[in-house]
């Protein structure tokens, strides 16, 4: 029918309100990594508490553990840091931290006042092994599995959900 | 409302770098380049002005002052002295932060639509146009009004309504 | 106790824009001339609470009231005057109002010089932007209220961004503003016919105006938007093809294609429910624009503040405004006449033909802008589209239209001749050639890129020339000072714009093509030479502004020894948002602009200084300003002043090739058809 035509402007404006609608629950600003599912990125830090120590992404092979990006001068990291504190006390999986872009005096001082949930924390005083994980905003935390494949990355703070809900499930999936 | 950053860049970056030649201050002459090699500055910014800074998403890596901005930055250009490509610069920063990071979308399935929508459109566009121009021209006088009825406006003050 | 005024004044007028969008309406579908009669005092009156509102914030900031929450947010107590008050649209709120503000001045406008219109269309016309009122004051006083206070009161606000604190936000918003409203001007128009049921010549004529209006406020704003950016951003660039610029661009694009559909169904009836679907569509991407600004959904540096649920109510509206009239657009325009007969070759297939290439370019930027909302929401991954891929797909597309921009208006109406229109313009087509080729050559570079640019350039200037002395060259015993004077004004209008669009892709591609960027080291006294420029860094001294702190430098300009300018650049600190701001330093020129930047100071006392010379870099705006100036002479057509001379049928007759003129106080020679 001839007059059927006319409907074609009101169909394509329902499609595009549609994608609006679906839009309205999307972050356009948040970067998902293309690194899930890939090998973590090689590295050789030293550690925090001790210049003339360091570690390996090989030396972590053979464990499931969580890195966790953070710095003294954030101020998101200390929203999550109790969570965290409280998270490597029940020693599910061992908690790695990547001090970013930090001074070495600084990051210390910072720990001992706010609680050390990690079993060492790297130095990235230039951000080098941070860019290579695409690492954009601090806090950032990984969860990497036995054989140094990333399989979870979270933006921003820890929240109690995504913990309980995210990321326990999978510590779970991946250790069995 | 966001606070948008100025755009002051390069030249907090080149501040930082070497300067050339060692100018007296004493001593005015003509001013020398900010950079070291102006040639691969150039090429560092037409390679970074594709980039979307991650940090202030709305400015591009070259023309951002965040930190992260600031170490992309110094990571090409060390990668463009290593002699690496433009392809190999890209690839690098989508390895790590995805196609988000392009401000030239990369031609994929997925943008298919993206890259041949305009010309597709264009195309269908006039084809339409022309089906509908030669089907009217088709139509026997009747269907159309007159010169008369559709110049001026209508007599009556009360005005049309039909 | 002035905000609370403001709060309830703009409640009174949610009332008063629910009764103008009830009973006008209803009024025409029952016959009742007295509620019919009601439209012109009710619109009044919905004005004048609009405005006590608007006046109550402007009075809140200007008193520097900081127990309102919007005040607080967005002013201070050393902001000086000028930008206290621009400040009352700095913030997404206050924005808003200055919507509903633009609005009601349309609708006030409306109803004053719609005196020679018949009542019922008048009463619909009315309705349908008190419904749009409506929205926009429900969405205002329920997520988005202005007046909101701020308990305890602070002891001073957190000041406007410094980027606002220009000029150029004083007058940019509004007038952008007046153009995105005053689009709703021509779909109350549309949507009044479709439900009246009268579709004619005479629509058009009476739209055609407000049109234009329209068009010439947003092309003010969006120019003056570019301006801005390119002189407060400190880099240079004028359009970043960011989500909020192109929310405006395609308002622009589909307001330019009904513009000229409008002039074909104004003169020969035909496109009729075309012209009316670009009137929804142009109003509908003015509501999509706002969604984008203000939900959240893209990512952009002019984004306001985001909140989904403020998102969620525009998009109802956004469905609520288009879908209806879509809908009522499906149901109505199939019983629409086809108007006058035209050939496959005539002006209004050119017409035509320009419409759809600029309804494809406006496609063309929605799906760039959108694309990665689509395979986010998709979940086909995030993606950006910026620059690259809309310089690589614009323009192709514009060239066309440049083209068709040549031929149309030599083009007769109804049919035109091919062997005539390749006589005509076969010496515009060589001119424009030679004419890119050579100033290519003497500007020291052929490129193909530049070439086309100039090419198209001067293919307008040559066809505009042509179409010019056809209309004025002697004849008949006439002169050319006697055929000029007889150019109807929207005929000149014509030239003037498509003039105006020569000069703006002249200032592109030449800027483009030839700019120079230089980042030098400056120690006193330090020089640097670009195109015989010679830029003499002479020191950086301290100084407090009224609300910030700034390191100003001093750059001497000569030129073969004399002196052209004093440049001072400045890097400012704002006290309290503590933001860095670079103010860069523009000597302005016909042929071009000199613009020095300040960077930031290294070891010795000596400065990074970034210098440029921006060749015709103002004929992208001056094109613009033409453009306006087109736009102006056109709506000043005598057709549309004179009342009088519109109760007259025309006393020639209808004839066959060449068609007939518009009704004209004496009766003229044939020629003068305005398009």
């Amino acid at each position: 029918m001839k007059s059927l035509k006319f409907l074609i402007p009101l169909a394509l404006f329902g499609v595009l309100a549609l994608f609006l609608a679906a839009g309205l629950k999307l972050d356009p600003r948040e970067v998902p990594s293309p690194l899930i599912g890939k090998p973590a990125p090689d590295f050789k830090l030293t550690r925090l508490d001790d210049p003339t120590a360091s570690i390996s992404r090989d030396d972590m092979l053979g464990k499931v553990w969580i890195l966790n990006v953070w710095a003294s001068w954030c101020v998101a990291c200390r929203e999550e840091h109790p969570m965290l504190v409280e998270f490597a006390q029940r020693k599910l999986v061992p908690v790695y931290g990547l001090n970013y872009k930090d001074v070495r005096a600084d990051g210390t001082a910072w720990l001992s006042r706010h609680g050390n949930p990690y079993e060492a924390s790297l130095f990235d005083g230039d951000g080098r092994v941070g860019i290579d994980f695409g690492v954009y905003g601090v806090p950032e935390t990984f969860v990497i599995d036995r054989k140094g494949v990333i399989r979870f990355k979270q933006i921003g703070p820890l929240t109690p959900e995504v913990l309980r809900d995210r990321i326990e499930p999978l510590l779970k999936s991946l250790q069995a | 409302m966001t606070h948008p950053e100025t755009r002051f860049a390069r030249v907090v970056l080149l501040a930082c770098l070497v300067l050339f030649g060692a100018t007296s201050p004493l001593r005015a002459g003509e001013a020398a380049p900010a950079a070291d090699d102006p040639a691969l500055e150039a090429r560092l910014v037409a390679i970074t002005s594709e980039l979307r800074c991650l940090v202030c998403q709305n400015q591009t890596i070259a023309d951002s002052h965040a930190d992260l901005a600031v170490d992309l930055r110094n990571q090409v250009r060390e990668m463009l002295r290593r002699g690496d490509s433009r392809e190999q610069i890209v690839a690098y920063m989508t390895a790590r932060y995805g196609d988000f990071v392009l401000y030239r979308p990369p031609l994929k399935e997925s943008t298919a639509l993206l890259w041949f929508g305009p010309a597709l459109l264009m195309v269908a566009g006039l084809v339409v146009l022309v089906v509908v121009l030669r089907r009217r021209a088709r139509l026997p006088d009747e269907s159309f009004e007159t010169d008369d009825d559709t110049s001026g406006p209508t007599p009556a003050a009360g005005g049309p309504t039909s | 106790m002035i905000p609370e005024l403001g709060h309830f004044a703009l409640w009174l007028a949610l009332a008063t824009a629910l009764l103008l969008g009830v009973l006008p309406l209803a009024g025409t579908l029952r016959e009742r001339d007295e509620w019919m009669a009601l439209a012109r005092p009710l619109a009044t009156a919905l004005c004048i609470a609009v405005g006590i509102a608007f006046v109550c914030l402007t009075a809140s900031f200007v008193r520097n009231d900081f127990s309102v929450l919007y005040v607080a947010s967005n002013s201070n107590s050393a902001l000086p005057l000028q930008y206290r008050i621009a400040g009352v649209w700095g913030g997404h709120e206050g924005s808003l109002l200055l919507w509903v503000t633009m609005l009601c001045v349309w609708m006030a406008a409306v109803a004053s010089f719609s005196r020679h219109l018949p009542q019922p269309v008048v009463a619909r016309i009315l309705s349908v932007m008190g419904w749009v009122a409506v929205g926009f004051l429900l969405f205002t006083l329920i997520t988005s209220n202005p007046f909101e206070r701020l308990l305890p009161v602070p002891a001073d606000g957190r000041d406007l961004n410094p980027l606002l604190q220009d000029p150029g936000m004083v007058i940019h918003p509004p007038m952008l503003y007046m153009g995105y409203v005053g689009f709703s001007v021509a779909f109350a128009f549309a949507v009044s016919a479709l439900i009246g049921g009268n579709l004619d010549a005479q629509w058009a004529r009476w739209t055609r105006p407000w049109t234009l209006a329209a068009w010439m406020f947003l092309t003010i704003g969006i120019t003056l938007g570019s301006w801005w950016a390119y002189y407060t951003l400190g880099w240079g660039g004028w359009w970043f093809w960011d989500p909020v610029e192109n929310a405006s661009f395609m308002p622009w694009l589909a307001g330019t294609a009904l513009v000229h559909s409008l002039a074909v169904t104004e003169k020969r009836g035909a496109f009729k429910s075309w012209t009316v679907l670009l009137a929804i569509l142009a109003f509908s991407l003015s509501l999509l624009g706002t969604f984008l600004v203000r939900s959240g959904v893209l990512s952009s540096v002019h984004a306001f503040a985001t909140d989904p649920r403020r998102g969620l109510f525009i998009l109802a509206f956004l469905v609520i405004v288009v879908g209806t009239s879509l809908a009522l657009y499906a149901w109505r325009a199939p019983r629409v006449g086809l108007g006058s007969r035209f050939a496959l070759l005539s002006r209004e297939t050119l017409l035509l033909g320009n419409n759809v290439m600029l309804v494809v370019a406006m496609a063309a930027v929605l799906l760039g802008t959108l694309y990665p909302l689509l395979l986010d929401a998709l979940g086909m991954g995030k993606i950006s589209v910026g620059p690259p891929y809309f310089d690589t797909v614009f323009v192709p597309l514009m060239a066309p239209v440049v083209f068709l921009m040549g031929i149309g208006p030599l083009a007769r109406w109804k049919q035109a001749s091919l062997p005539e229109l390749a006589l005509r313009l076969r010496w515009a087509f060589a001119v424009a050639v030679l004419a890119a080729l050579g100033s290519g050559w003497l500007a020291g570079r052929i490129a193909p890129g530049t070439t086309l640019g100039l090419l198209m350039a001067w293919w307008l200037v040559a066809s505009v020339a042509t179409d010019l002395w056809g209309r004025v060259k002697p004849r008949e015993g006439a002169g050319i000072g006697a055929r000029a004077a007889l150019l109807p004004r929207a005929t000149l209008g014509m030239m003037v714009a498509h003039l105006g669009v020569a000069v703006f892709i002249f200032g592109v591609t030449l800027v483009k093509t030839f700019e120079v960027e230089r980042d030098v080291r400056m120690d006193m006294g330090d020089t640097t030479t670009i195109e015989g420029y010679v830029f003499t860094f002479r020191g950086v001294r301290e100084l407090d502004g009224p609300n910030y702190r700034a390191a100003r430098a001093r750059v001497e300009v000569t030129r073969d020894g004399r002196k052209v300018a004093d440049m001072f650049p400045e890097k400012r600190i704002y006290r309290v948002q503590r933001n860095p701001m670079t103010n860069a330093a523009i000597q302005t020129g016909f042929t071009r602009d000199l613009y020095v930047s300040l960077g930031e100071a290294v070891d010795g006392g000596a400065w990074i200084v970034r210098v440029y010379y921006k060749p015709f870099i103002d004929w992208i705006w001056g094109g613009c300003v033409l453009m306006v100036l087109g736009g102006l002479l056109a709506a000043t057509d005598r057709r549309y002043r004179s009342r009088a001379a519109a109760s007259v049928t025309p006393a020639a007759t209808p004839a066959a090739p060449p068609p007939l003129a518009p009704a004209m106080r004496r009766v003229g020679t044939l020629e003068h058809e305005a398009p």
